[in-house]
């Protein structure tokens, strides 16, 4: 035998674990994606409008029309071969526009989800976890929250908070936090009462260490399966800020904002401003909303049948 | 005391920390958050120091935020909401004039999305895995995923302007806004109480595009908890030996499974009303409906601070309200749940 025993690295960072798990997991799951149509064509919508989105962020005149300029064109022009989805009331040309609108929408949507599943997750593994009066108060707190209409809450907090990306973000974001901690407390609550996380405690291992390493891993299959079902519901709600003015500045594209825009001209039979904007709005929500179809259907094969 | 009384009571005394949970997350949202409001409110244009400072005093905003709290909670016990900056009206007072017009929408609106819902859900399970099922699934997916402030302009774009059929926002039309007198404020009762058909037909008319647009918004939640449930229901043994006696399959599920199918549908139907509300101040703004939410979205615009908190705590307090009486109705749906 050799003289000395080689300890190995053991302190592999938990970024790094959690990629190697999620690759492993990618590649082991390869033949459970078979037969996935619906989280396929998930997939497939939302990143073409990421790439739309980031497209048309690098040059917003991709159509030959630019989505803020005038042009010279009859005003208010039904859809014709040259302006697809017709024209506005400045002349500007729609279908530019539309695809540029999603902007504020991916943006605000992905942020405040991430905000919100970070929140919403670390309060829950800790509430769930340590138990006690921590946890009464939380879960009664949250409770009270996730018990007012999210839409109401998010239109009063980003009117207190101004208009724009950056206070759309914290308002969605805060409204959604009881969401993630309601799903992330139930599931820490399981995983405390296991046998191996009363073995690793009479190992001598602290809070922190069985909180991140074995309560956290335990919640990210629900987190992830109510985070794509969440951000559909993010879509719907920052066009609706949008709508309601509390989105970006004008002239920027912007969906929600368009469609209010249109709402000025529905009585002279202008459908077309606030059709094509609205249908954007439902496909890329559906898209996000099949991918959660999709995550469910793979983490509960039981439940593929019925479709819940 | 009877066991229903007992959970009743036991019931309303957990409600009360909710409450107070919820009106001081308020509270706190509102004035410990970024932003002044009195500045807000003066519309963030360069205002004087000395008029700032006399509307905080005026607004009760000098004093420490202990004691504004405890003004705020005082204030809310005694039914004292404060009165609007902007039309110096007592703020209850004008949340209950408008408060008949929510309620009727989100009856109305509840009401399609439970006949709509529960059906297409019904006739989905009892097809499973065909064409109607997959159809309707697809519709129940596409109804979660649509704005429904899009929906309501659509439906304006298609049956008030294209084809004139409805009118396209409001609660009474023309001539009928003045001469009609409302007693409850609840316009299709007031209607038959005054026995006036033809206000009653204007109110129906006015009613139709705003509470299919909020039903249909929730129809999708509905109709997916009725599928999955009646296949539930529909696997169970007892269904199969009722197939084996031979009835018919009319019999099974209307007879046999429906009852059953039911209970968690109900459950789901008395959840939705937080999610009413909110879909309520998105068609209330569409339709220009004059209820408690365009009158909390007026009241943001305006910046007027007492109104957008009274509004918010009077929500607040109807939807505990309102979770408090669907927790009591389970036990008359399902005779299993005893208190």
């Amino acid at each position: 035998m050799s003289e000395s025993y080689v300890t190995p690295p053991i302190r592999r960072s938990l970024l790094a674990d959690g990629a190697v798990r999620l690759i492993r997991g990618i590649t082991r799951g390869r033949h459970a994606l078979r037969g996935q149509t619906v989280l396929k064509v998930g997939v497939v919508i939302v990143f073409a409008f990421l790439l739309m989105t980031a497209l048309t962020q690098a040059w917003p005149a991709i159509t030959g029309f630019h989505p803020t300029q005038y042009r010279d064109a009859t005003r208010l022009e039904p859809p014709t071969t040259t302006h697809w989805m017709g024209t506005d009331q400045l002349q500007r040309d729609v279908f530019s526009r539309i695809l540029g609108g999603g902007y504020a929408s991916l943006v605000v949507a992905f942020a405040a989800v991430a905000m919100s599943m970070i929140a919403g997750s670390v309060l829950g593994w800790i509430s769930g976890y340590t138990g006690g009066w921590l946890d009464r108060g939380l879960s009664l707190t949250m409770d009270a929250i996730y018990s007012f209409p999210s839409m109401i809450l998010a239109i009063v907090l980003v009117a207190m908070f101004g208009s724009g990306i950056g206070p759309m973000i914290w308002a969605v974001g805060f409204v959604y936090i009881p969401t993630y901690f309601r799903v992330t407390r139930a599931e820490a609550l399981q995983v405390r009462e296991t046998t191996y996380v009363e073995a690793i405690k009479a190992v001598g291992a602290g809070r922190t260490r069985i909180i991140l390493r074995h309560v956290a891993p335990n919640t990210v299959n629900a987190i992830m399966a109510v985070s794509s079902f969440n951000l559909a519901d993010a879509i719907l709600t920052v066009a609706a800020l949008s709508f309601l003015g509390f989105g970006l500045p004008p002239p920027a594209p912007d969906w929600g904002f368009d469609i209010q825009n249109g709402q000025k001209y529905l009585q002279s039979g202008s459908w077309w401003m606030i059709t094509f904007p609205g249908l954007m709005i439902i496909t890329l929500s559906l898209g996000f909303g099949l991918i959660g179809e999709g995550i469910s259907d793979l983490l509960n094969p039981r439940r593929r049948r019925k479709h819940v | 005391m009877s066991g229903l009384m007992r959970y009743a009571l036991q019931r309303l005394l957990l409600t009360i920390p909710m409450v107070f949970i919820l009106l001081t997350v308020i509270f706190l949202v509102l004035r410990v958050m970024p932003g002044d409001p009195v500045s807000a409110m003066l519309g963030g244009r360069p205002v004087p120091p000395e008029v700032l400072q006399s509307y905080r005093v005026k607004m009760g905003f000098d004093k420490s935020l202990p004691v504004q709290y405890a003004t705020y909670l005082g204030g809310i016990l005694r039914g004292d909401f404060g009165s609007s900056t902007r039309t110096s009206t007592p703020v209850l007072e004008e949340l209950l004039s408008r408060f008949p017009a929510t309620i009727e929408l989100a009856l109305f609106g509840l009401l399609v999305a439970g006949i709509l819902g529960f059906s297409t859900g019904i006739l989905a399970a009892t097809r499973a895995d065909r064409p109607v099922d997959h159809g309707i699934r697809i519709f129940h997916i596409a109804s979660f995923a649509m704005p429904l402030f899009w929906l309501g302009l659509m439906f304006q774009v298609f049956f008030a302007v294209k084809l004139k059929w409805l009118p396209v926002a409001g609660r009474l039309g023309g001539q009928m806004a003045f001469s009609f007198e409302p007693i409850t404020g609840f316009y299709m009762l007031d209607a038959i109480l005054r026995w006036d058909g033809k206000a009653l037909a204007d109110i129906a008319r006015h009613l139709a595009l705003p509470s299919l647009t909020l039903g249909i918004a929730l129809t999708g939640l509905l109709g997916r908890v009725s599928r999955a449930s009646m296949l539930e229901v529909l696997d169970q043994d007892y269904i199969t030996t009722a197939r084996a006696k031979g009835l018919s399959e009319r019999i099974v599920v209307l007879r046999h499974a429906l009852r059953n199918a039911l209970i968690p549908i109900v459950t789901i139907f008395g959840l939705q009303f937080a999610a009413l509300m909110g879909g309520a101040v998105l068609t209330e703004t569409v339709f220009s409906w004059p209820g408690i939410a365009s009158y909390l979205m007026r009241a943001i615009s305006a910046r007027d601070y007492p109104a957008i908190q009274g509004s918010v705590v009077f929500i607040a307090l109807f939807i505990s309200l309102i979770n408090l009486i669907v927790d009591l109705f389970y036990s008359t749906i399902d005779p299993r749940v005893r208190y």
